[in-house]
């Protein structure tokens, strides 16, 4: 009952803007639309290939859209969006099914933006999201929306203070299913520059930005039998962060600690140790040089509404993984870091550099160069045994390395213009991959040592017409050995595009195994319509998008993809 | 789980026989109906006053208005979205990632055209970032090594993103002196430039 109540709420809404349109002299001056929309369709055929593990549903065609709808008037605003998965393309969670609405929201916000409230379902992260993100990456399926009333003040400047309370989305079956557990918490941030403004804080060389938070969720209890104990399991689990960011003179340091109490799970074997976080990074960036530095170390610190569910259901908080998110396709997809849940301990460091135009080493147009170097290892503990084994697990010795390694990814990139219609890129990457610990393979276990190669070129060939082509080559002895990869691109701007894709596993130990896996799209853009129809072999792999991976199967068929918004 | 609970009850109640009532089911089933009908009705009537105002505003080429929001720039101080065109010269947003290559392609490209179109237009660039906690941290290092002169933002739960109907990136809107949407274009490809120079011009001129 309660989608039809809101949805005849928004109906009032847009009538009524619609008959104020009729006789108010202002709207035709100003014209300003209040609605505001996107659609987005994504619709697959399968074919079975054996070869490569593509199988065909008893459906023959996956079918996934959504269309956003949001009313803005001032500071309201309000708007859904409706779902469909009929059924869900395949990688997607099979679970989603049918057609309904999946989001919907009302917000005000007072014009000097001092009061903010949301009810309904809303997205929010507290400091990195160590503690609290509900979050959406729809291309992955991902969404842990809250569903409850969110309000943020802003009392004086410089002073920010948000409150959540809520359930999570968990699934959707022609419409949106919460999970069971609530979820609530509140964070604070303080901006002091801003708090001080008055005596001119926003002038001072340094900037200083403070913030904490508390989280708790609910789920009913229970009871676990483990050997010969009875553990009951806690109905409320707390968690919180300090964060502490400074700037001066191009300058940057910043710090997050966060911590939980004891909340048996899924994800640590329903042990009752306490998790905890510490993130830390330094930088200094000037004019043609950029330097990051990050430390990070996470030990138990999964946290969920139900607890006992797993992978990307329900999660409360996001543990972002130390690599870096890479772009092109065999070192993106084939062997993709991401945090491993239970706990580990990395570091990174990048360096960005421009060489001079002008310079030997520059060329004409100046040359980018980037390296970055990640590495995680396996947290340095020892297992406990007897009572204590049972209840907590093991015992952390340090913050620093335990002797598992998870993963070491070396790249350089350079990148150079050569002319003004030719450009090109190369990036070299180092790998060690442990995909026992990050199971990103079905078919080794163990250790993967990498060397990738890509090489892109960009040609000119006329005013509005280019051509982009990716070379990529991947060497390992381990699992299904050596890749190759070509792309080829052809744009003519603004409106279409055409491009054919190979990935070849030309060593594959097992000869019949030697695929080529051919994808090739063409396209039609018109401004914020946007319309791609493709055709060929899928691999069976990791698809990623921002800092978020999935798996998908191998797939064979047209994928025809339509997104519009206005 | 609770309104799978519900629906389970409903149908265990249409399907039984020992009812006191025989008018009662029916009545029910009729009940779930209506309801579901509201639904639909409801759903159509907001669809077609939506899509009323969205062909309006492609008639007359007044779009939407920006959302009012504040976002933090590269160092940590709040901008208000109204801030960027406060001084009624158009304003170019690009949405991009520090992961997205056709994104930071298209700031590149427009960062060697960006000082002409400055002087021609007066033109603002404002570079929306939607790099989330893993890869926020990178995209102040990356803007100074490539020497972007544009006003860089921080979206990284994409707020500001969802409320623009930003559906992937990169996405780019060229908004005029009063905050109103004049033009948008989701993609990049080399050569848009020229559109985008087109756009700009049609809009001062």
């Amino acid at each position: 009952m309660r989608t039809p109540l809101f949805l005849l709420l928004l109906f009032g809404l847009g009538l009524n803007k619609l008959i104020a349109q009729g006789d108010g002299p202002e709207n035709t001056t100003q014209g300003t639309g209040p609605v505001s929309g996107n659609f987005q369709v994504l619709w697959q055929s399968y074919s079975e290939d054996e070869r490569i593990g593509a199988i065909v549903p008893p459906e023959k065609t996956g079918y996934n859209a959504y269309g956003n709808l949001r009313y803005n008037q001032g500071g309201f605003s309000a708007g859904f969006r409706y779902e469909s998965y009929l059924n869900a393309v395949l990688g997607f969670p099979g679970r989603f099914k049918g057609s309904g609405i999946g989001y919907r929201f009302a917000r005000y916000a007072s014009p000097s933006q001092n009061v903010d409230v949301t009810i309904g379902n809303f997205y929010e992260q507290f400091g990195s999201g160590i503690v609290l993100r509900s979050y959406e990456e729809r291309a992955l399926g991902i969404d842990n929306a809250m569903d409850g009333v969110r309000i943020i003040l802003r009392p004086i400047e410089g002073i920010q203070i948000k409150t959540i309370y809520g359930k999570q989305r968990f699934d959707f079956d022609d419409g949106l299913i919460n999970g069971d557990g609530i979820v609530r918490g509140i964070d604070g941030d303080l901006d002091l520059n801003a708090l001080f403004s008055k005596k001119g804080g926003q002038d001072w060389k340094t900037k200083v930005n403070l913030g904490a938070n508390f989280v708790s969720k609910f789920q009913a209890g229970g009871t676990i039998a483990s050997d010969t104990l009875i553990l009951t399991l806690p109905e409320n689990v707390g968690a919180w962060s300090y964060r502490l960011d400074l700037m001066r003179n191009g300058w940057s340091a910043g710090a997050e600690y966060a911590a939980k109490i004891n909340d048996p799970s899924a994800d640590n074997g329903y042990t009752y140790r306490r998790g905890e976080a510490l993130m830390a990074h330094l930088g200094y960036t000037k004019r043609g040089l950029g330097i990051s530095v990050h430390a990070k170390t996470v030990d138990n610190m999964s946290f969920r509404s139900d607890r006992d569910l797993l992978l990307f259901d329900s999660p409360i908080n996001y543990i972002p993984a130390i690599t870096q998110q890479h772009t092109y396709n065999l070192a993106a997809t084939l062997y993709p870091y991401a945090t491993v849940i239970s706990g580990e301990s990395s570091l990174s460091a990048e360096v960005f550099y421009n060489i001079k135009k002008g310079t030997l080493l520059g060329g004409k147009y100046g040359t980018n160069v980037s390296v970055n170097f990640a590495a995680a290892n396996g947290l340095d503990t020892t297992n406990l045994s007897g009572v204590q084994g049972v209840i907590d697990g093991y015992e952390r010795q340090s913050w620093g390395f335990g002797p598992e390694k998870f993963v070491r990814d070396f790249n350089v990139q350079i990148s150079r213009k050569v002319s003004k219609t030719f450009k090109w890129k190369y990036t070299f990457y180092n790998l060690e991959f442990n995909t026992l610990t990050t199971p990103v393979t079905t078919t080794f276990k163990g250790m993967v040592y990498a060397d990738i190669h890509v090489l892109e070129t960009q040609w000119k060939t006329a005013k509005r017409e280019s051509l982009r082509t990716e070379f990529q080559l991947l060497l390992t002895d381990q699992d299904k050995r050596d890749w190759g990869t070509i792309l080829a691109e052809y744009t003519w701007s603004p409106h279409w595009f055409a491009s054919v894709l190979d990935q070849y596993n030309f060593s594959n130990p097992n000869e019949a195994d030697r695929v080529h896996y051919i994808y090739a799209a063409v396209g039609r853009i018109e401004g914020p319509h946007r319309l791609s129809i493709g055709y060929g072999k899928r691999r069976e792999g990791i698809f990623c998008i921002g800092g978020v991976c999935r798996a998908v199967p191998a797939s064979n068929g047209f994928e025809v993809n339509f997104s519009s918004s206005f | 789980m609770a309104r799978i609970l519900h629906t389970v009850e409903v149908r265990f109640e249409i399907e039984s026989l020992t009812l006191p009532n025989p008018d009662w089911h029916q009545r029910l089933y009729r009940m779930n109906k209506i309801t579901k009908l509201a639904r639909w009705i409801a759903l159509t009537a907001l669809w077609c006053v939506a899509s009323n105002f969205a062909f309006a505003q492609t008639a007359s080429q007044s779009a939407n208005r920006l959302p009012e929001m504040e976002l933090k720039d590269m160092e940590g101080q709040m901008v208000a979205i109204s801030s960027l065109y406060a001084e009624g010269t158009p304003t170019l947003i690009c949405f991009w990632a520090t992961w997205c290559s056709p994104c930071k392609r298209e700031l590149n490209n427009y960062a060697e055209l960006y000082e002409d179109w400055q002087d021609e237009t007066g033109v603002q660039i404002v570079a929306v970032s939607i790099d989330d906690s893993r890869s926020v941290r990178r995209v102040a290092p990356y803007v100074n090594s490539v020497m972007w002169d544009y006003t860089v933002l921080l979206d990284p739960n994409k707020d500001f993103a969802r409320a623009m109907q930003v559906v992937n990136v990169p996405h780019t809107f060229l908004v005029n002196g009063e905050g109103q949407i004049v033009w948008q274009h989701n993609n990049y490809s080399d050569g848009d430039e020229e559109e985008v120079y087109e756009q700009l011009m049609n809009l001062v001129e």
